[in-house]
This record gives C-alpha cells, structure tokens and sequence, in this order.
C-alpha cells in the first residue's frame, strides 16, 4: 500500500492512493413508478477527485443523497474506509466523515456565516468565539475568504459555496459530496473551484463531485464514474478518454447537436427594447439602459450568471415590474406600461424560468393549467363565462401533439414528471400562436427525451416566423439554439456575439467581465 | 406575522434589513422624546391622566398579558410556526388560574394557567407539525375550541361555588406585589406638583416602583431569558434556523419537527400566563370573556417589535397604555390622545408626500389627520363605547404603518415535511 | 380511468368528514368522563330525533349559517382569512334595520333597498381589511379581528342614538319593520304552526351564485388560480391588489346578508340582542365543508342541529350547553387534520395512478427519474 504523496498533481490511478474511502455495492433505490438507481457499483479512492458524471434525470442526485444519509437505499451496501456503515441520516453520515454541498445551498439568509456554519455541530466549538477562531482558521488554511461574522444575504453566490465547503470542513470532513458545483460558477470562478479542490485533495481530503459538464471534469478528476438511466456504466480514467467518448457513455447514443440550419431571420423587428432602466433598492440599478431588438424568426440568447438581472428583464418584459424608465415595443406597440394580462393577450408568450411557482397550478387539473395565462382568450372563454369543453377538447389535442405523456387530461398537474410538465407549458404558449416566446431556461430540469423535443418546437416555431428571447445557463444549448448571443451582466447587455464562432471562454470572459466581450458594447 | 397567504401589498425586502442598532444611548434617546411629547400633551389638552403614575401602573400591568401573548408568538414564529391561536390558549390559561387558584392557592392558580395554556399549544403543535394543517386555520380553531371549552369547564366547576357563577369563578387569593421603600410618597409628592416633565417623569418612575406584581416581575424575566435561549444558545440557535431556513436545519441532522413543537409548546405556555395575569392579578376573579382579543393585539405587538424580544417590550408597553387608558374609562384622556394621532397622522402623511413621493397615500393621511384634528376641537370628550376601541384602533394604526418595514422569519408560516425540501 | 378517479375523489372527499366526527365524538365522551358528567345521557339527548318544532328550529338556523360560511369561503378560496365576518353582518344588519324601519318605500321594495344597503355596509366594512392588506401590507387576519371589535362599540354607539325606546322596555332597538316589508315563512313542516325563514330562499340562491361565479366564470378562476398559487397566477397576468379587494369586497358583502333572514323573518328589527357570534360558526362551517357549497349546507344543518339539540341538556341531563362548543371545535380541528392527512394520501396515491398508467403505455421509454 503507498503512502500518499504531497504533490499537487496527482496522477493516480486506482490502488496506489491507500484503499478505498467510499464504496458502493449494488445501490438500488426506487420511487413510486420510477426507479431512480439500479444496482450502482464503484469505489473511490482516498485523496483523490472522483467525477460522478450523467445527464440530467440519470440517478446522480438520488445516489449522493444516499450517501449522505438523506435517503435510504432499497438494496445494496455503502462502505467508508473499508467498513460497512448504515445511513438512517445526515448525522450518521457526518459522523462517517461525509460532508455534502448542495447544488441549492442550505443556508438561512438571515443569519449570519458563524450561525450557519455551527448550527448542528455546537458541541465541537461553542457557538461563540471558539467556534469564531475556528472558522477563521480553516478559512486561511483552505484560502476560503470567509469570514465568520458577515450575513448569508449578502454574500455573492461563489462565497456561499465556499461558505458550505466551510461548513462540512468544519465538521470535520475528510470526504466531501459536491452536487453540480459549477452550476452557478462562470468558467474563472470554476478554476477557483478547483484550485481549493486540489488544495483539498493534497491535505489527503476525498472528493466526490457530481457534473454534468464534461470538459470540466476531464480536467480535474483523478477518475470518472459513468451513470446513465440509474445504473453504473462504468468508471473510467480521464486520461484515457476523449470527451465526446465520454458524451457518448453517458447519452449512449446519439448526442443532442443542437446545430443551426439555415438563417430565418427577417428583417422585421417583433420585440424592441429601448434604454431600458429600472432602478434597485439600494441606489444601484437592477438593469441600466439595455437595448435590444429581436426580429421575427430570430433566436436571441442572453447568457449571464444568476442574478445579473436576467429574471428583473424577464418581469419588466412581461409586465410584473415597472422599469424606471426606457421603453418596450411589440412591433408598433408600446407595451412598456401594459398590465401583464394584456401583454400576454397581445401574443407575448412566457415559459418562466420556475415552472412550480410561475407556470402551473399544481393540484388543478390539466387543462385548467392550459387555460392559465390565456384565461381570456378563446377557446378557454365565451364572454365572462368558461369554456370548459373548449379548453379540455383544446387541450387533448395539444398534448397529443407535444406528446406529453399522461393518461387524461383530469390528473393534477403535480403528477406529471418535471419533462413532461414542461413540454406542456410549452406546448400550451405555442397553442395559442404567440409573437414573441419569452422562455427562461426552458430546459432546466428535464431529461433529455423532452429537451431535444423542446428544442425540435422552438426551431419549428422560429421557422415559422417566431420571435424567440432566450434566457439560458446552459452554455451548449444557447450555441446551438441562437442566431445571436448576448451577455447580461450587472444588468447592462455586452455586445453581440455570433455563436457559430464564440467559444464558452469567451463568453465566460464576458459573464465575469474579466475579459473583453467581440464586438461593439452598445 | 405572517403575510402568510398572500403577498399583495407587502414589498418584499431584499438583503438585509439595515434597522440602525438599539444601543442604550438610542433607547435613551426615544424615551426621553417619549416622555417629552407626553408632557407636551399634558400641558396642551389638560387631561392629567395622560401621565398620572395610576394610568401608567395600570399600563404596566395590561402590557403585561399582552406581551406575554406577544412573547408566545415570538417563540412559535421564530420556529416557522404561526400561532393564531393564542387568544384561544390565553382562554385556557385564564380558566385555569381560577379553577386552580380557587382550589389550592394563586402560585398554583399561576401554573395551572401555564399548564392550560400549554395544552392548548399543544393541540395545536400536533395539527401543525404533526399532521401539517395550515397554521392560520388550526390557530382559528383553537380559539373555538379554547373559548368553548373554558365556557363549559366554567360553567361546570364553578356553578355553585360561594361568590362564583356558570360564567365567573370565586375570587381570587392575591399574589404578592413589590414596592421599592421610600421613593414612592416622594415620587408622589413631585408627581404631583404637576411640574412640566419633571412631574411626568415622576410618575413613570413611581408607576415603575410601586406595586409591582411578581407576575410583571416574572413576566420581565421571561423576556430576558427569552433573549437570552433564542440568541445565546444552542437551544435557540437551532429553534431559529427552523424558523429561518427547515430545510437546511434538516440537512444539518436537526429534528425540525421536535424545535417546533417545543417552540409552539412554550407559546402556549406563555400565553397562559398571560390569561393567568388577567385573572389573578388584574381582575383577581375567572371571568368568561376577559381576555377581549388581547392574544390578537400581543400578535401586533410582536409584529411591532419585529420578532425582536426588545422591540416587544415598547409594543407591550404601548398597547398596555391603550388598554389602561379605556379600561380606566377615560373619556377625556382618549380625546387628548386624540390631538396625538392627528398631529402623527399628519405628520406621517406629509412625510409621505415630501419624502417617498407617494402622494395618493400622503394626500389621504393628511386629511385624515386633519379630521381626527376636527374631531378633537368639535368634541370635549369621546363617548364610552369608542374609549373601549382604543387598544383595536391603536392595533390597526400600528399595523398600517410598521407592516411593510419589518422582516418576519424567512419560513414562518410555511408547512414543513421531513424530506420534501430537496 | 375517469370514473376510477372519480370515485376515489367522492370517497376520499366524505373520509375526512366521516373520520372528523367520530374522532369528537371520542374527545367529547373523553372529556365528559373526565369531568363527571354522564355520558350515555347526553348522547341520547343530542341524538334524539328531533320534534317539528325543532327541525323548524334547525332549518332556519342552519340557512344563517349557510350565509355567513359561504362568505368566509369566498376568501377561503382565494388564501384570504376573514375573519371578520362577525363584525361585518352586525354593522349591515344594523344599516338595514335602520333604514327598513323608516320605512320611507312600501312594502317589498322597502326590502330589496335594505338588502342592497346591508349588502354595501358589509362589503364596506371588509373593504377596510382589504384595503389595508393591499396598501400596507396588513395582515387580514388581525385588521378584520381588530374590526370585531371596532364594531361592536361602532354599533352600539350608534344603536343608542338612534334607538326607539318607545316601548320602554330594557333592551334597545331601532325602529321595528313595518309588517308589509317582512318576509313570510313557508309552513314546510308539519306538526308545528312554526314557519322556516322565507329568506331560505336567499341563501340558496347566494350559494348557488357562488358556486356558478367561482366555477364558471373568468373571475372565479382568477380567484381559484390567485388561491391555488400567487406566484403563478401573478405571470398570468392576474392583478393581485385587485383581486385581494374584490374578493374581500364580495366577502364581506355576502357577509352582510347573514342578517337578513332574522331581520325580516323573526326579529324584525336590530337590538342588543340580535344574534351574535355568526360569523365564527361560518368560519368553522366552511372549513368543514371544504369551501364547497353542498358541502357548507351539510355543515349548517350539522352545526344547526348540534346547537339545537344542545339547548335542552342542561334541563334534561343538568350538563351545561357549552359543552356543543367543544364538540363543534374538535370537529372543525379533526376535520381539517383529517382533510389534510387524506390529500397528501390522495396525491401519493394519484401519482403513484398515474406513473402506472404510463409505464402500461406502449411509448419510448425516457428516464423520468427523480429530480436528479
């Protein structure tokens, strides 16, 4: 057995880094209709970076939850340092010395970072200034930046996520969970990620981290463990294989290439916005002059990091926030003032960006959520009355024509599964022949059957003279979906950028600011 | 409270609240500008009342309940709990003092209202975070039950009983009071004199040092061991994430269901002792009735003080006065606070206007105020039923105008269930 | 498939009821036993059939409360809590009386003007809650609690200005209701001269228009969608603030009815002693009929007749009245418990319905895993 050396890059390969930190033997776990993990399989050795890698809806979330005592296995057994242990819950992992950072941070705004980081473990340091000199410590021997009396609120995303690395250190961790780390990161705070991770790796710390983005687990991991479909595919060295192999392990078949084809853009201007202001709580502008043109047929990808003021653009678009001033066109209307009511009925369509709270009315039954946003308009309406007939015949025929799977238009909406919920807010805009579609990550969440049929609509519709804007963190999907691209950020737009050209460099470049954006600011 | 419900109307406050610190030299500061504008209006409308040291102990006492209910919906909300229901316990705790202090003496009349109003918050624990009811509507019924059952418990035990009645106990032994020797005559001397501040002064200060209840002393107690478990332990800690953020609590291996309960629990405790206040001490008999909605106004007291134990002491403190001042039938010391509420009312409307640019709203305080103003120079006293509204209107009227300011724990009132927060 | 889902609905819909009764039925004996009172006896008396006199008694009771529970419910829908349902059909049944007894129109039309006028003091006396709510952000639940009681002192400082003691007895009142503006009886029950309140007839025909205006028309499912999900129905382009007003408005303005039967069927005039405490007895009634208007005429005639029958055990068994008010509250708290417990049953089990019904489904079979 090798010891474990103290270099910074660490080439290893299974065996040599002293046994296994975690195991998994056979995990199933299966939810009522669904089975999320089958029989899943790897080990993980000490001291190093291991990936857990699949597309979204494959099983990655479920299997860390397990892990981490959230949820218990059906079948199959978990070993941590080579001895068997049983996970009724967060403590018991704790206590196994796993440590999880969610992909949606757990931390309550409210307090403050030392109130956060102690709750739970009070007994290790008081909840007072031991626990404070504590915090501080392992902020400096990490390079954290954390420090332990500032309030959660108002710390920026990338601090927050230090703050739960924090958190589980100072539990004392020695193997720690990352689910979708870089999910809010632009690609430089990424690096800044993995920078602590290969500080953390060298202290002789374990690491498992779940991703979905290929080219940046090839970079970092010491050793990649395929999941697709719930089960195990297999676990591989990244220095022996190439990313699109890796692509095709996880997809096993073809990859989704959301490639453009021909150019549908006209040039007749459907939505234009004018120096658009609105003004925040703190003297600071939420959005400042923003301008921006779509024409029909046109796809307009904004790119930015969460909270840069994309989802206050969204509002101000659809009426639920008054900008401060600038103006809002629909071809020649001037709906900047317009209630949201009347701009949907002007044909702007709208797929928020969280479907549970914005789109859908969960415990009604399908075809009321068909009427929703469009309860004025016919079919769903004759004058003051409702059409319920028109509304359930109109909304057969639209899922059918989506193909979203359920067995009658009568079930809640809560039972239908996060893709096909989507494809039926989808559907539902497009049914009632909008001008502009507003869609703020319509993918997010959904599996990849669904996401390459959405995408398959959104190109139908923008040939057929669709104006599009499109909010999206996912890079791939804005390249392969837009005629332009911008990025937002500090609620000003950069410049265009063309995305048969632009790289996820240049465009994280211009997420962070850190770098010049092509072309002309305007 | 909760907005819990709908959010029309509130403006949702991002990043944190920046409320300037209540350091002592501030605390200073506002009440020496309260005692000042008290003075004022003593000297302007002559209605000595206002400030004799009889209408503050009597304000001392009424805060008392009042704040006790207040401090009970502070524990429950700072655990995500909202508790309507505290009138319902206060109910409770009130026919518990009678029957217990009727059979074996007002200590263990005292803690049978602790007990009563604990079982109280205890029914309705098991609704909210047992069963996952909505809080609001397990809190409505909890009144219905508390009220219904106090009224038969009554009527029940204390048919019969010498001096007592289906819908009233015996009276009461009392409970020991404290004075502090020697101030007091002087205080009173001074007081009055009716010297311009230094008289008012006086009297706050005797109000302070005579009399006092060892409840009021107990209840002052509760407010700082309150303060002192929610924000120096880990006890407290814990009980606050639940509040702030159950999930995160939950993933850190702490059992929300339990902080709640023991949070809703002691809720109601506290809520009893304030019905046992009002029956062993401010009324020395059980009477069916006598809590008059005071559960409801210690919510807006708390709400007033912004979850805050401090800030629901001035809350107490200043609906305790209204309380005293109708209850002491005060036709002409509400007529005074009158001129109070216009000037304020003005005030505030011109602020609107000049400050915030809201000026529909402005407009309307103005004259609103300025009709209240009216009110008070056409009328020389205001009749006995409005006397009985003022603690209600005072309610409202602080309501209106703190509401919007105020940042309540971030999970109040949402329903909780262990594993649903991922 | 349809008539499956049906059918579950219809039985998980009378569990919760079914269940709530009989768990009070349990606390109520329990409490009896513990408090010494016999047990047996005042079942028997509450579950005696009751003379015509008192099924009179219990129909007419049971259309008030059917008023005042529809109008708590038009807020219960939309996630409102007024609870001031109280206050509001005291002030209006006041503005009523005191306008009818004038009696400056004749005979019906005298009436009809009277219901508008309660109709707008109620919706009045609400609107102040929602106005609150919508421009300060109050809470409904307190300011319409706090309105309770700036009522009662409102109403009985203005009923002693304008009282008519001609009659010089104890009480006051306004001016009684001349007998061309009052509403008949029907005699429906045989065995007693005691008539049911004409203005049964009112009571239904508002439940009636609840159901319609809430199911059928685009208002009621802005109001139903506004209740469901705030979030969502604010990017459907409802109008929250207006919504919130309307609905406190129409609340309140229903509220102002709940008088009316007693006004121009028995009392015929407004006094000390009109009856109190209608509106929290709506509160519990809507609660326990589920917001439904079928389901609220249930819960009147149970409320009703509970009331009823209670009357007598203090002179048949010597147990105090009161005691209905624990059973009444332990049924309104078991019930929503047991509703509460049967939903999330019920959507477990519909999503469980669901994703079996797909996976029988011949189709491509794409992962729907849990949120990973």
């Amino acid at each position: 057995m090798c010891a474990i050396t103290d270099s910074a890059h660490s080439e290893v390969d299974a065996g040599s880094a002293g046994g296994p930190a975690v195991e998994l033997r056979g995990i199933t776990k299966r939810y009522p209709g669904v089975v999320a993990n089958k029989d899943v399989s790897f080990s993980v050795q000490r001291g190093t970076v291991h990936a857990i890698v699949g597309e979204n809806g494959a099983g990655k979330s479920t299997l860390m939850k397990i892990l981490y005592g959230v949820q218990r296995a059906d079948e199959g057994t978990i070993l941590v340092n080579g001895a068997v242990v049983s996970l009724h819950s967060p403590s018991d992992a704790i206590e196994a010395g796993i440590g999880m950072v969610f992909q949606h941070f757990m931390l309550a705004d409210n307090l403050t970072v030392l109130e956060n980081v102690v709750l739970g473990a009070e007994k290790s340091h008081g909840i007072a200034d031991r626990a404070r000199a504590e915090i501080e410590r392992i902020s400096g021997e990490y390079g954290l930046d954390v420090h332990a009396d500032d309030l959660v609120a108002d710390l920026g995303v990338g601090k927050r996520q230090r703050v739960e690395i924090l958190k589980v250190l100072y539990r004392g961790a020695r193997i720690l969970i990352l689910d979708e780390p870089t999910a809010v990161l632009v690609p430089q705070e990424v690096d800044e990620l993995f920078d602590n991770l290969r500080e953390l790796k060298s202290e002789g710390l374990t690491v498992i981290f779940i991703s979905h983005k290929l080219d940046e687990v090839l970079s970092v991991a010491d050793s990649i463990t395929v999941i697709r479909r719930g089960t195990t595919v297999s676990t591989v060295d990244p220095k022996s294989v190439t990313s699109r192999q890796l692509a095709e392990l996880m997809v096993g078949s073809e990859l989704p290439s959301p490639s453009t084809e021909e150019s549908t853009v006209t040039d007749r201007p459907i939505l234009t916005i004018t120096d658009l202001t609105l003004a925040g709580a703190s003297g600071r502008d939420i959005l400042h002059d923003v301008n921006l043109t779509i024409h029909a047929g046109e796809v307009l990808g904004i790119a930015g990091v969460e909270g840069n003021g994309q989802a206050e653009l969204v509002e101000a678009i659809m009426g639920m926030r008054d900008p401060t001033a600038g103006r809002i066109l629909l071809e020649d209307s001037d709906i900047t003032d317009w209630h949201t009511r009347e701009i949907r009925e002007a044909g702007v369509g709208y797929i928020p960006e969280d479907r549970q709270r914005h789109a859908l009315l969960l415990d009604a039954p399908l075809w009321e959520n068909v009427m929703l946003g469009h309860q004025t308009q016919p079919p769903n309406v004759r004058g003051v009355w409702i059409d319920a007939a028109g509304a359930k015949a109109n909304t057969e025929r639209i899922a059918a024509e989506y193909d979203v799977r359920t067995p009658s238009i009568n079930v809640t909406a809560n039972s239908l599964s996060g893709g096909n919920q989507q494809k039926l807010i989808i559907a539902r805009e497009m049914s009632y022949a909008p001008r502009v579609l507003v869609a703020a990550h319509p993918t997010r969440g959904v599996d990849v059957g669904a996401q390459a049929a959405i995408w398959d609509q959104i190109k139908r519709a923008r040939r057929e003279g669709l104006a599009v804007l499109l909010i999206s963190a996912d890079l791939d999907e804005l390249i392969g979906l837009s005629d332009t691209i911008r990025v937002i950020l500090r609620g000003q737009l950069s410049g265009e950028f063309d995305p048969d050209v632009v790289t996820a460099e240049d465009l994280g470049s211009a997420m962070t600011g850190a770098g010049e954006g092509v072309g002309e600011v305007r | 409270m909760s907005t819990a419900g709908l959010k029309a109307g509130v403006d949702v406050i991002t990043g944190a609240v920046r409320r300037p610190r209540l350091n002592p030299s501030r605390i200073a500061v506002i009440a020496v500008t309260a005692v000042f504008l008290i003075a004022v209006l003593r000297l302007v409308t002559g209605a000595n009342d206002l400030a004799s040291s009889g209408a503050l102990a009597a304000a001392i006492g009424l805060a008392v309940p009042i704040g006790m209910a207040g401090l009970g919906g502070l524990w429950s909300e700072r655990a995500g709990v909202v508790n309507i229901g505290l009138e319902g316990m206060m109910i409770l705790g009130t026919w518990g003092a009678g029957f217990f202090g009727y059979h074996y003496g007002p200590w263990a009349g005292l803690l049978g209202a602790m007990f009563c109003g604990m079982v109280g918050g205890a029914i309705h624990a098991l609704a909210t975070v047992v069963f996952g009811v909505d809080h609001i509507v397990s809190g409505v019924a909890i009144n219905i039950i508390g009220a219904g059952a106090a009224k038969y418990l009554a009527a029940r035990t204390f048919t019969g009983t010498p001096g007592g009645g289906p819908t009233q106990s015996p009276s009461l032994g009392n409970l020991p009071s404290f004075s502090i020797p020697g101030i007091s005559p002087g205080l009173g001397t001074l007081e009055q004199k009716q010297i311009f501040f230094v008289s008012d002064l006086a009297a706050i200060l005797r109000a302070l040092v005579t009399n006092l209840s060892v409840v009021t002393l107990i209840a002052l107690a509760m407010v700082a061991l309150t303060w002192w478990v929610l924000w120096r332990t880990t006890f407290g800690l814990r009980l606050r994430s639940c509040g702030e953020s159950p999930v995160a609590a939950e993933t850190l291996g702490i059992n929300v269901y339990k902080y709640k309960f023991i949070a809703v629990l002691m809720s109601g405790t506290l809520a009893g002792l304030g019905g046992g206040y009002l029956a062993l001490v401010a009324a020395n008999i059980y009477r069916d009735g006598q809590t008059g909605g005071r559960g409801y106004i210690g919510l807006a007291a708390m709400i007033f003080g912004n979850w805050r134990p401090s800030g629901l002491v001035g809350g107490a403190a200043l609906f305790g006065y209204t309380d005293a001042v109708q209850l002491r039938g005060g036709g002409t010391t509400v007529h005074a606070m009158l001129l109070l509420l216009a000037a304020l009312i003005v005030g505030i409307g011109l602020w609107q206007i000049l400050r915030k640019h809201r000026v529909v709203q402005g407009v309307v305080a103005v004259a609103a105020g300025v009709l209240v103003g009216a009110w008070y120079f056409v009328s020389e006293t205001v009749p006995d039923e409005f006397t009985g509204m003022t603690p209600y209107v005072a309610t409202l009227l602080v309501l209106a105008f703190a509401s919007q300011r105020l940042r309540m724990p971030a999970a109040d009132g949402l329903p909780y269930r262990k594993g649903e927060g991922h | 498939m349809k008539a499956a889902l049906n059918l579950r609905k219809v039985g998980l819909g009378l569990a919760a009821p079914v269940l709530a009764i009989l768990v009070a039925f349990l606390v109520t004996s329990t409490v009896l036993l513990l408090a010494g009172d016999p047990v047996v006896a005042v079942w028997t008396q509450l579950l005696t059939v009751p003379r015509p006199r008192l099924v009179v008694a219990i129909i007419n009771g049971a259309s008030v409360y059917y008023l005042s529970a529809v109008a708590v419910a038009i807020g219960f829908r939309m996630n409102l809590f007024n609870i001031g349902v109280d206050g509001q059909y005291r002030v209006a049944a006041f503005a009523a009386a005191v306008f009818a007894g004038q009696g400056w129109l004749p005979g019906w039309l005298n009436i009809i003007v009277a219901l508008l006028i309660a109709v707008m003091a109620g919706g009045l006396w609400a609107g102040i809650a929602g106005w609150l709510k919508v421009t300060r952000g109050v809470s409904e639940v307190i300011s319409t609690i706090m309105l309770n009681a700036i009522a009662t002192g409102l109403v009985s400082f203005l009923l002693s200005k304008v009282a008519d003691s001609t009659a010089g007895s104890n009480v006051t009142n306004t001016k009684t209701i001349p007998a061309p503006s009052r509403v008949p009886g029907f005699a429906m029950i045989p065995g007693t001269p005691n008539k049911v309140y004409g203005f049964i007839l009112l009571a239904a025909l508002v439940g009636v228009a609840y159901w319609v205006v809430l199911n059928k028309t685009r208002f009621g499912f802005d109001l139903r969608a506004t209740g469901r999900s705030e979030t969502a129905a604010v990017a459907s382009g409802v109008s929250v603030k207006r919504m919130v007003l309307t609905a406190m408005l129409l609340s309140g303005a229903a509220a102002g009815l709940v008088g009316m039967p007693l006004l121009f069927g028995q009392d015929f005039s407004y006094g000390t002693t009109f009856q109190p405490g209608l509106g929290f007895a709506g509160i519990a009634i809507a609660l326990l009929g589920r917001n439904h208007p079928v389901g609220i005429a249930f819960g009147a005639l149970l409320w009703s007749y509970l009331e009823q029958q209670s009357n007598g055990l203090q002179i048949t068994v010597g147990v105090s009245s009161e005691l209905v008010f624990i059973i009444q509250g332990v049924i309104v708290l078991a019930v929503v418990i047991a509703y509460e417990v049967v939903r999330r049953a019920g959507l477990r089990m519909e999503q469980r319905h669901v994703a079996r019904q797909l996976s029988d489904q011949p189709g491509p079979s794409t992962p729907q895993g849990a949120s990973a």
